[in-house]
């Protein structure tokens, strides 16, 4: 199977994406085609409001796109039924959970929700897979804390092994390191890092941390006003695409060194 | 997983057992503890514990598992510790039904009145009264992400049936005025065995669709749009337990009158003896305390050996809102 190495999972073709209402649409972004590879970490990086959220929740279906086509897996994601699609993609969000009063095991085990039977009753499999993902996330120590004893980088880890429980090709995170310190924002994307290669999963997280982001990720998809780019970092950084990101009045992209400095 | 709350359900289950034989063996007229048994048993005919006190203790027990666990849904499906049926207005939803029914039954007048107020047309009236109101809160919810505007919403739709029924008041007569207040007191001892029957065949469907909602009540502790990117039909899940709680609480509402206090109360209680969200252990638990509750608060509001009988409402929020604060103050924080 490794020589589909560049299997593509997800593939959006002149997609445009924004709001419609009865008497006019906006778009944030259009002609957008990205690609995805399977294994690859994937970061999504923009200025704020510059459309971030909103590609992904197009890709995840929490809304629809104004115009063209978003594959997964060869389907149109249109097609997908809830249960499928389920079972294809998982995502960390920003939101907070509803209850904390929940242990870490049974947090992380509703990740199998899309597989378990009527009451939600979890198979000799299921455990197997929620307790990898507990190993794969170092949680071992933490399954039978309560959630709400537990630090934002930790409950973190825990949302991403209970997307990782749930088995999907791709996870999708939104901004995963808001509100961590510097070193949880760089343990938490390393982690991804290491998943991605260990799992062979695709990793897509949108974040402001742009400079953690050249350095981890295999690809990176850049938002700027005028376009929507896809390529490796140093590419990237070759066709300075970086500096375009944000106004150039307070800060600048040093190539060197891969990395934003104040003026 | 689950075997350290074993114990926890071994005692309640026992407990249910001492407070209904308690329940039963209290009352205005003492009946000895053997009578009592061999009633029960089948052994004797006592004319009082088998017609009266045991429909009553059954009745108890289905009306503080029901409310209680109608409360768990409204709290799980509204994000909210504060929901309960009567705070979205299910149970004014009910009483505006029997109130059009008992004291609107003067406005229709003579023939057609006497028609309308049997134990049946207010067993529909709150049961369809309620089911509209929370009917009612669903739609606006869907509209309004904010859960507090619901709650709002909610207390709202109180206020305009209370509106309503002190309308009607006006133009009714002093029996029908009494006949509705006595209702509104709340009652427990009232049903006949066909009457108990229909409850329960109710009562134990909306436990169904209940136990149906486990996997999706647990799934919506991580907040709807996780729900969603698990697969679940968040519109039908929605509906299902909105459809359980207004039977549960309809049904109640309708056969024992608006109970208070339990419906808001016994999810919170369960929660911190049992420390957790997972409604696979909490609804079973729920079950259990809301039936203890209810039958230690009848048996208080018999006044054993005496002629007075006290409304069961007053009983339940004297007896347990302290509960609920020691609980509070004694874990000093609340876990939801």
């Amino acid at each position: 199977m490794k020589e589909k190495n560049k299997h593509i999972i997800l593939k959006t073709e002149n997609l445009s994406i924004g709001y419609k209402s009865k008497k006019d649409t906006s778009v944030i972004a259009d002609n957008i085609n990205i690609e995805l590879n399977q294994g690859e970490l994937i970061g999504l990086v923009g200025a704020n409001g510059i459309g971030k959220s909103t590609l992904l929740r197009t890709l995840t279906s929490i809304q629809e796109p104004l115009d063209g086509n978003i594959h997964l897996n060869e389907k149109a994601l249109e097609n997908y039924s809830a249960i499928e699609l389920a079972k294809t993609m998982s995502l960390v969000l920003t939101e907070q959970l509803m209850s904390k009063n929940l242990s870490v095991f049974e947090l992380i085990a509703l990740g199998r929700q899309p597989y378990t039977n009527w009451v939600g009753n979890l198979s000799d499999n299921d455990i197997s897979i929620i307790n990898k993902a507990i190993e794969q996330t170092n949680l071992s120590n933490l399954k039978h804390r309560k959630c709400l004893e537990l630090s934002d980088g930790q409950l973190q880890k825990v949302m991403i092994a209970r997307a990782l429980a749930q088995d999907t090709n791709l996870i999708i995170l939104d901004e995963p390191t808001t509100h961590l310190d510097m070193y949880h924002k760089a343990y938490i994307l390393k982690l991804l890092q290491k998943l991605a290669k260990e799992t062979n999963k695709t990793i897509l997280f949108s974040s402001h941390e742009i400079d953690l982001a050249i350095q981890l990720c295999d690809t990176m998809v850049v938002m700027t006003n005028s376009q929507v780019i896809s390529d490796s970092p140093c590419n990237l950084i070759e066709k300075s695409v970086f500096e375009s990101l944000f106004p150039k009045d307070l800060i600048s992209f040093d190539k060197k060194t891969g990395s934003f400095r104040v003026k | 997983m689950n075997t350290k709350y074993t114990y926890t359900f071994i005692f309640l289950s026992i407990l249910l057992l001492l407070c209904f034989l308690a329940n039963i063996s209290l009352g205005s007229v003492s009946v000895p503890t053997k009578e009592v048994f061999s009633s029960l048993l089948g052994i004797s005919d006592n004319y009082i514990i088998q017609n009266y006190r045991l429909p009553k203790a059954i009745t108890a027990i289905l009306v503080g598992s029901g409310l209680g666990i109608s409360g768990l849904l409204m709290q799980t499906l509204f994000r909210n510790p504060l929901a309960g049926p009567f705070v979205l207005g299910i149970s004014s939803g009910a009483s505006l039904g029997v109130a059009l029914v008992i004291l609107g039954s003067g406005l229709f007048g003579g023939v057609f009145a006497t028609l309308l107020i049997s134990k049946w047309s207010i067993v529909i009236a709150a049961s369809l009264g309620s089911f509209l109101v929370l009917l009612a809160v669903l739609l606006v919810s869907s509209k309004v992400r904010d859960t507090m505007a619901i709650l709002i919403i909610g207390l709202m739709f109180g206020s305009i049936t209370a509106a309503v029924v002190s309308v009607l008041s006006y133009f009714s007569s002093a029996e029908q005025l009494q006949q509705y207040i006595f209702w509104g007191f709340g009652s427990l001892g009232n049903l006949s065995w066909n009457e108990l029957f229909i409850f329960f065949c109710i009562y134990v469907f909306g436990i169904v669709l209940t136990i149906v909602s486990i996997k999706a009540l647990n799934t919506f502790l991580l907040g709807e749009n996780y729900a969603k990117s698990l697969g679940l039909n968040i519109k039908q899940s929605r509906l299902i337990i909105i459809l359980a709680t207004s039977l549960l609480a309809g049904t109640i509402t309708a056969f024992a009158g608006p109970i208070a206090f339990i419906g808001l109360a016994i999810p919170h209680m369960t929660r911190q003896l049992f420390n957790t969200s997972n409604h696979k252990i909490l609804l079973p638990a729920v079950f259990l305390f809301g039936a203890i509750v209810m039958l230690i608060c009848d048996s208080i509001a018999q006044i054993p050996t005496s002629d007075y009988t006290l409304p069961i409402n007053a009983i339940t929020s004297l007896i347990g809102a302290p509960v609920v604060i020691w609980l509070l103050v004694r874990k000093r924080k609340m876990t939801f």
